[in-house]
């Protein structure tokens, strides 16, 4: 229904994601998923946090939309002796870090909304080494991307696959835009397609913390309206008796 | 002029002539009906998003104070739900002349609940000698001055400490209760609190000893 | 209770007034859903209105803060989101029916002699709502709101002599900067409502002076004496209307019969607006463009940026002219024909459903240029593109040109004499 009206009322569907044409991967995003939900807020806590902030984003808001007790998250998801009731924001100085990077590092509260889930699950798969680069990494979504590979602890190291093939008759070295990992990090494929896809259904959220309740006070008001029409529509028949 | 007529609703009538009035007055009612329930519905946000935002809420959360620094005789500012509370560490002869002018309080027993259970006392207090007072006068809601060692006699005979309102000149004791013949009707709230540890106070909830 | 209200009416005259605007307001019997538009657009002003004044109270027009505080308004404020996609949905929901509502004026000749100072504030009002369009999407300060109100305001540089000074006082600085984002604010939440809230009772007042065309363009009002009693309308109408006129047996009441027929177009009309407002508030980014979603950075355009999709056709039209003054003139003068409408149709027919296959086709193939500029304009640049919009310039241009030169002489029907049964 959604891509029908889409489709219905704006033919052109743009591609809103920042290009190399690199084909993106579509990902599951399921809002529900608590247990989903809760993976990527601990792999955004323990991964991203330290460099990207989330400076709209309220942790307690977080933690109860998540189903995450108070304590709890205070334990296992604060390290810097925040307040439940704080921003999620990083304490690196953001002059600092726009040495480090050449640029501060965006924040991420609303980041699925300006890339899309597609992108951002592509790209957090797709680093590979690259020795030339400042951070011995590129990336085949966002190339020569200023940002260091830092689930490389969970995905192992990733380098580019070259495919020996028959072109005229000689054999030549092709880039398949394939890349395989050295088998080094704490998860496997699926494991870190999975963590990867957490992770990007908590940014989804993080970008829209409403959709949860905006769906559900949606189908309310549609059936309302339903009802309203009818009656409506009874109404103005019974009127429109007069007039023949 | 004189012969505007208002007849609206016969004219109405006439434009609607209903060949069959039952159902239609039974569908306009019906149709009212929802529509109103619609009308309702739709104020619904509008109204709610006056409260208090989560940002708000947020500030209103408990306050923990250390306490340690608080020396006998000062009297220290917290911010509680964006609100002034008052924490004073009260001396031994102020603690023992709370008694003397109980005459010219308004509620001296503090009977009107204006603190805790805990805190019904002629000290309002948990532990005796430290005051938890939120800092707004019962009156119109400025907030009272300390006047201390002697100070506070110009405005209550007799009495050397208190809290007087700039504002329209209410008087409270060194317990936070009003005087008589002040515009200020009640004592001066004292906000839920517990003793996390010594040093240690936190301000908006009851503790589990309460 | 009747002398109470008796005392009022001699004071202020609100039952004469709703009698004479609502309860007694002759209206052709035939109008058809095309006929619902305008009273969609007055519920989406209203909507606007309300939703607006809510989103003032926590929204902060500063550099610094505008764009936090949207934020704040999405996550900390009860409901805040919902307000903020009521207003946005809104917006797009105003240009999709009012765009409906002046295609419906052109096909069935609603700006034709006695309706043309109708049509022309209702060409004000469009403009009013463009500019007050315009500057609130830029109050969000994001990438969209930044470089859109850059390339927007940029456009009076091409102003020979006094461009860049005065690109310069619009924006109050060198750049789009926050001083150019307060007086926007302004602009959008005071001036320009106030502005549009006075054309559309103008629109109003000036629609129930002519009266209502209808898909047949058959006049409903008659010389006094030229009807008999039994071809006369058997409601009741207002003097103001009888005193002047024979009204034909083919109205309806304004209250209760077209109201009704408008609620019941107001409900399908909700549907749709509560679905993509739940569901679909980004509307695939054509509502709420994802770049937006990035705080406003002078250092870096986003890689393809164009105005929201009501603004398209007219971006087209601009990108399609190879000169800079030429194409900004060739904009403004496409908004400018439109205005002239009433003056390029000669024919004293009003409705299509009576005048040539040339003069249908030609209205037919303007809606389809129009959506078709729309979205070259709304989509990255391509070569092929700018021929086509090219192509699409001049067959707008030439709807007006060819309707001129046709509507002279056009062979029509024959118009019936009173609304066919």
């Amino acid at each position: 229904m959604k891509k029908w009206l889409a489709l219905l009322l704006f033919v052109p569907s743009v591609a809103f994601a920042a290009g190399s044409g690199y084909h993106l991967d579509e990902v599951e995003i399921d809002l529900t998923d608590k247990v989903s939900l809760q993976n990527g807020a601990k792999i955004f806590m323990n991964y991203c946090l330290g460099c990207h902030q989330m400076q709209y984003q309220r942790y307690q808001r977080t933690f109860t939309d998540l189903g995450i007790p108070d304590e709890l998250g205070q334990e296992y998801l604060q390290f810097t002796g925040e307040k439940v009731s704080d921003y999620i924001t990083t304490p690196m100085p953001k002059e600092a870090a726009a040495n480090w990077f050449g640029a501060p590092p965006p924040d991420l509260t609303l980041v699925a909304r300006v890339r899309g889930p597609e992108w951002l699950y592509t790209y957090l798969r797709t680093f590979y080494v690259d020795d030339s680069k400042t951070f011995g990494v590129n990336n085949l979504v966002f190339p020569n991307v200023g940002m260091p590979h830092v689930l490389e602890p969970l995905q192992g190291t990733p380098r580019r696959v070259y495919k020996e093939q028959m072109v005229d008759g000689e054999m030549v070295e092709t880039d398949v835009f394939t890349l395989e990992t050295d088998g080094n990090g704490a998860l496997d494929k699926e494991g870190y397609d999975a963590a990867v896809r957490d992770l990007v259904n908590f940014l989804e959220y993080t970008g829209e913390p409403s959709r949860l309740q905006s769906e559900s006070i949606g189908r309310g008001v549609l059936i309302f309206i339903v009802i309203l029409f009818v009656f409506v529509y009874l109404l103005k028949k019974e009127y429109w008796r007069d007039v023949k | 002029m004189s012969e505007v007529s208002v007849d609206a609703n016969q004219s109405a009538q006439d434009n609607s002539a209903p060949e069959n009035s039952n159902r239609r007055k039974f569908l306009t009612v019906a149709t009212s009906v929802v529509g109103a329930v619609g009308v309702v519905g739709v104020a619904v946000p509008f109204i709610a998003s006056w409260n208090p935002s989560a940002k708000a809420k947020a500030a209103g959360a408990d306050v923990e104070v250390d306490i340690s620094g608080v020396q006998v005789g000062q009297l220290i500012r917290v911010m509680w739900r964006s609100k002034p509370v008052w924490i004073v560490r009260r001396s031994q002869e102020v603690l023992e002349a709370l008694g003397a002018h109980e005459g010219q309080l308004k509620d001296p027993n503090s009977e009107t609940a204006q603190q805790p259970p805990y805190a019904t006392n002629q000290y309002r207090s948990i532990k005796d000698e430290l005051l938890v007072l939120v800092g707004i006068c019962t009156h119109l809601g400025c907030s009272p001055q300390h006047l201390a060692d002697g100070e506070f006699a110009q405005y209550a005979e007799g009495v050397q400490d208190g809290f007087f309102c700039p504002c329209h000149g209410s008087k409270f004791d060194m317990s936070g209760r009003v005087f008589q013949g002040v515009p200020a009707g009640l004592n001066l709230q004292v906000p839920p609190y517990y003793f996390i540890d010594d040093n240690t106070v936190l301000i908006g909830s009851d503790g589990e000893a309460a | 209770m009747n002398a109470f209200l008796n005392w009022i009416e001699q004071r202020i005259p609100m039952m004469r007034t709703a009698n004479m605007h609502a309860i007694q307001y002759p209206a052709p019997r035939n109008m058809n859903f095309w006929y619902v538009f305008g009273f969609l657009a007055t519920i989406v002003l209203v909507n606007q209105i309300v939703t607006g004044i809510w989103i003032t109270m926590n929204f902060e027009p500063s550099a610094e803060r505008a764009f936090a505080s949207v934020e704040y308004i999405m996550r900390e404020v009860d409901y805040g989101w919902l307000i903020r996609y009521m207003h946005s949905t809104g917006a797009s929901a105003f240009f999709v029916v009012v765009y409906l509502h002046m295609f419906r004026g052109m096909i069935y000749g609603s700006y034709q002699k006695p309706r043309e100072l109708l049509w022309i504030f209702g060409m004000l009002i469009y403009l009013a709502l463009m500019a007050e369009a315009f500057m609130g999407y830029v109050l969000p300060w994001g990438q969209m709101s930044y470089w859109g109100a850059q390339v927007i305001v940029s456009l009076f540089s091409a102003i020979p002599v006094i461009g860049p000074d005065l690109v310069e006082w619009i924006q109050g600085d060198y750049v789009i900067s926050g001083a150019t984002l307060n007086r926007f604010f302004a602009l959008h939440v005071i001036a320009l409502p106030l502005v549009i809230v006075i054309l559309v009772f103008l629109h109003i007042v000036a629609l129930h002076e002519v009266g209502s065309n209808n898909p047949d363009g058959v006049p409903i009002k008659h010389k006094k004496g030229s009807l008999s009693e039994s071809e006369k309308t058997k409601f009741k109408i207002h003097e103001y209307y009888t005193s002047k006129y024979d009204i034909i047996d083919d109205v309806v009441p304004f209250f209760p019969h077209i109201v009704l027929k408008d609620l019941v177009a107001f409900s399908v009309f909700l549907f749709v607006f509560c679905y993509i407002l739940f569901f679909a508030p980004e509307m695939g980014g054509k509502f709420l463009e994802h770049p937006n979603f990035e705080i406003a950075n002078p250092l870096k355009t986003p890689e393809h940026i164009f105005p929201v999709w009501y603004f398209t056709p007219f971006y087209a039209i601009l990108k399609a002219v190879p000169d800079k003054l030429f194409g900004v003139l060739t904009m403004f003068a496409a908004i400018g024909v439109l205005f002239a409408l009433p003056w390029f149709d000669r024919s004293n027919v009003r409705s299509w459903r009576y005048r040539s296959g040339l003069h249908k086709t030609n209205l037919i193939v303007f809606a389809i240029v129009f959506i078709f500029l729309g979205y070259l304009g709304g989509t990255p640049q391509e070569n092929w593109k700018i021929i086509a919009s090219r192509i699409g310039t001049v067959i707008y241009f030439a709807f007006f040109f060819l309707l001129f030169i046709y509507s002279k002489s056009e062979k029509t029907k024959p118009v019936p004499e009173r609304i066919p049964r």
